[in-house]
């Protein structure tokens, strides 16, 4: 988008083995602000791997990662517990990364008001997904790594998934997303392992 | 140093012939030792008569069981670092033929303990129990190794392990001291050591020097054997990908 | 670093342990079915019960704090609370020992804090003895716990890791038995052992939160 941007969060000729097979090699990427990155490929292809070493989670066999800012991270499993209902799930990261925001707003906005004292297990797949990605909007933070994100969602969770990235991306943040088959978000450039 | 031996082919070509040769010299050591120990040394009535004669397999094994383990401590210290990935195969390669050479010992003891001490396991004496730990410590080792899914992965958690294990064998060892120093005089005989006569310390040491290099041997051919595999696998995951 | 994601983590792990439905009642219960199963195997013999008395107790604490620790990282790493935990900007080993401290205080100090009930049933004499013992044993236990948790930390990812853990932390248990038994013996040696198990708890909760650290980032790559 604008190359003159300092880069939030790069990486520079990753490699990645898993047992013997090779992953992907010499891949690199880069995300400046606004800017949205779509990692492709087929199931298998080390997407969710990609995503976990940028985020610190895996060490790459090869390569270097440089994170310039903070980042959040919504993964495939949601980090909820079984115990845990989305307000409680919302109080305790809030108060482990000293966040102000109030919870209720963000519960709002995520359409969790209902569900918001019903414990992990006994949520929807779509309301656990909307909890995991709540905490996205407890603190703000340049970088976005998602793992497919609209998995689990209905049509409305995922117009709000996309007015969320869109309003990110407005105020200067960026998102690497790992997605399957979806179109992907306005402007996004795509990566394919 | 370590990059030199760190590279599999030059390890490969070295063992090539170093692991037949430590196979010859150390089958004779342990041939001789054995001759020395069974027919040419008299026997000691106070270490309970013929049955001391086990020594000449017991104490080598005593001294591999815990030279093995600070090999793997040390292989596996290694890989942590630099990762090279030959200190992993070693580590790999020294588990099981430590946990067999600590077996031994605790099989020899113990077969040497009744006549001595009358008991077949003497629950007061430090260096059995020592020795029994060590065991323990292998068999976790091998055991949490074979539950990972990547080899990758059963490096870190069996370097990881051993390391703990390692800084813990001290303090291991003086607790059982501990327990050995109360109930001194119960029953138990320390009496081999330095004031061991030469006509048994001869045979000993050759005994010892031949077990470690028919051990180092063995660990040599494991490598070998773990290297191919290694390649192969990596063959064989190259060739689906182009297939 | 602020304490708070420490603090967090803390709560949650203590949240999780009393969430189970029956909190401390669950290794209560457990200790308990251990130590009455003993008379049942060896005999009822008063003399015998009161000599092996604080040894049941040391056995039946190393197995509960095993039997405890088995899900402590192993929920974390399949519901993904892991990678957060790991991303969450304090020292994994620090995180790690709040989460250990959480399940011994759930599990393991009230397990310590019943042994006077259990050493009774024993055949123990009634005196403040005992509660000294209960000190001795909710110090030795703290030892179990961070050891334990290495071994729950290596085997976090594998199926049916309890067997594992118990494999893999049965050698480093050896020396909080036998300062913690020699404590209790009453014979030679009896008066120093308290330290010494001190001093080998200490060790277990300076070295055992590094180990976690890399054993729980090896669990999430």
């Amino acid at each position: 988008m604008n190359s003159e941007a300092p880069s939030l969060l790069s990486g520079a000729s990753l490699g990645m083995i898993r047992g013997e097979r090779v992953l992907f090699r010499s891949v690199s990427l880069s995300v400046c602000p606004g800017e949205a990155l779509l990692l492709r490929g087929a199931n298998g292809a080390g997407k969710t791997t990609l995503l976990r070493i940028l985020a610190g989670l895996t060490r790459a066999e090869a390569g270097d990662v440089r994170r310039a800012s903070a980042h959040h991270w919504v993964g495939h499993r949601e980090g909820l517990k079984p115990t845990e209902t989305p307000r409680a799930h919302l109080k305790l990261w809030a108060q482990a990364w000293g966040a102000q925001t109030g919870i209720d707003p963000v519960l709002g906005r995520m359409g969790l008001t209902r569900p918001a004292d019903v414990a992990g297990r006994d949520l929807s797949a779509g309301q656990r997904r909307r909890t995991a990605l709540a905490r996205l909007l407890l603190e703000h933070r340049p970088v976005w790594l998602l793992d497919e994100p609209y998995t689990a969602l209905d049509a409305d969770g995922r117009a709000l998934v996309d007015a969320l990235i869109a309003e990110h991306r407005a105020k200067g943040g960026a998102v690497i997303a790992a997605l399957h088959g979806e179109a992907g978000f306005p402007g996004s450039t795509d990566l394919t392992l | 140093m370590w990059s030199y031996f760190a590279n599999p082919h030059k390890f490969l070509r070295l063992s090539d012939w170093l692991a037949p040769a430590f196979y010859a010299v150390g089958t004779l050591c342990i041939a001789w030792g054995l001759w020395q120990g069974l027919w040419v040394v008299p026997k000691d009535e106070y270490q309970g008569g013929d049955i001391m004669r086990v020594m000449f397999i017991h104490v080598p094994a005593a001294w591999l069981a815990m030279a093995s383990y600070s090999a793997l401590a040390v292989a596996s210290f290694i890989w942590f670092v630099w990762r090279h990935e030959l200190a992993d195969i070693a580590a790999k390669s020294i588990a099981p033929l430590g946990a067999v050479w600590t077996a031994i010992c605790l099989a020899t003891g113990s077969i040497w303990g009744k006549p001595t001490w009358g008991t077949w396991w003497q629950w007061n004496d430090a260096r059995m129990m020592s020795v029994l730990f060590l065991f323990f410590l292998f068999l976790g080792y091998m055991a949490l190794r074979a539950s990972m899914d990547t080899r990758q992965k059963a490096a870190r958690a069996g370097a990881i392990l051993a390391m703990v294990g390692a800084i813990n064998v001290p303090l291991i060892k003086f607790s059982v001291d501990m327990v050995e120093s109360i109930h001194q005089g119960a029953s138990v005989i320390t009496a081999d050591g330095p004031k061991m006569a030469a006509v048994y310390l001869t045979p000993l040491l050759i005994s010892a020097l031949g077990h470690s290099l028919f051990f180092g041997g063995l660990v040599m051919t494991s490598m070998r054997t773990e290297i191919r595999e290694r390649r192969i696998a990596r063959l064989r995951a190259a060739s689906l990908e182009g297939g | 670093m602020s304490g708070a994601p420490l603090l967090a983590a803390f709560r949650q792990s203590l949240g999780e342990a009393w969430a189970g439905g029956a909190g401390a009642l669950l290794p209560l219960g457990f200790l308990g079915g251990t130590a009455v199963l003993v008379p049942l195997g060896i005999g009822t013999d008063a003399a015998t019960l009161k000599a092996v008395g604080p040894g049941i107790l040391w056995v039946a604490l190393a197995l509960a704090s095993l039997v405890t620790l088995e899900r402590i990282f192993q929920a974390d790493a399949e519901d993904g609370t892991l990678d957060l935990w790991l991303q969450a900007g304090a020292p994994v080993s620090a995180l790690a020992a709040a989460k250990t401290l959480a399940h011994w205080l759930s599990a393991g100090l009230p397990l310590a804090l019943f042994s006077p009930v259990l050493a009774l049933m024993f055949q123990a004499e009634a005196s403040p003895a005992l509660l000294v013992n209960a000190g001795l044993y909710a110090l030795g236990s703290l030892a179990f716990f961070f050891w334990g948790g290495v071994g729950a930390a290596l085997s976090a990812t594998v199926r049916r890791g309890g067997l594992l853990i118990s494999l893999i932390a049965l050698p480093l248990y050896v020396p909080t038995a036998v300062f913690g038994a020699l404590a209790m013996s009453g014979g030679p040696g009896s008066t120093g052992a308290p330290l010494f198990l001190a001093a080998s708890t200490l060790f277990a909760c300076a070295v055992a939160p590094y180990a976690m650290s890399a054993a729980l980032r090896l669990a999430a790559d």
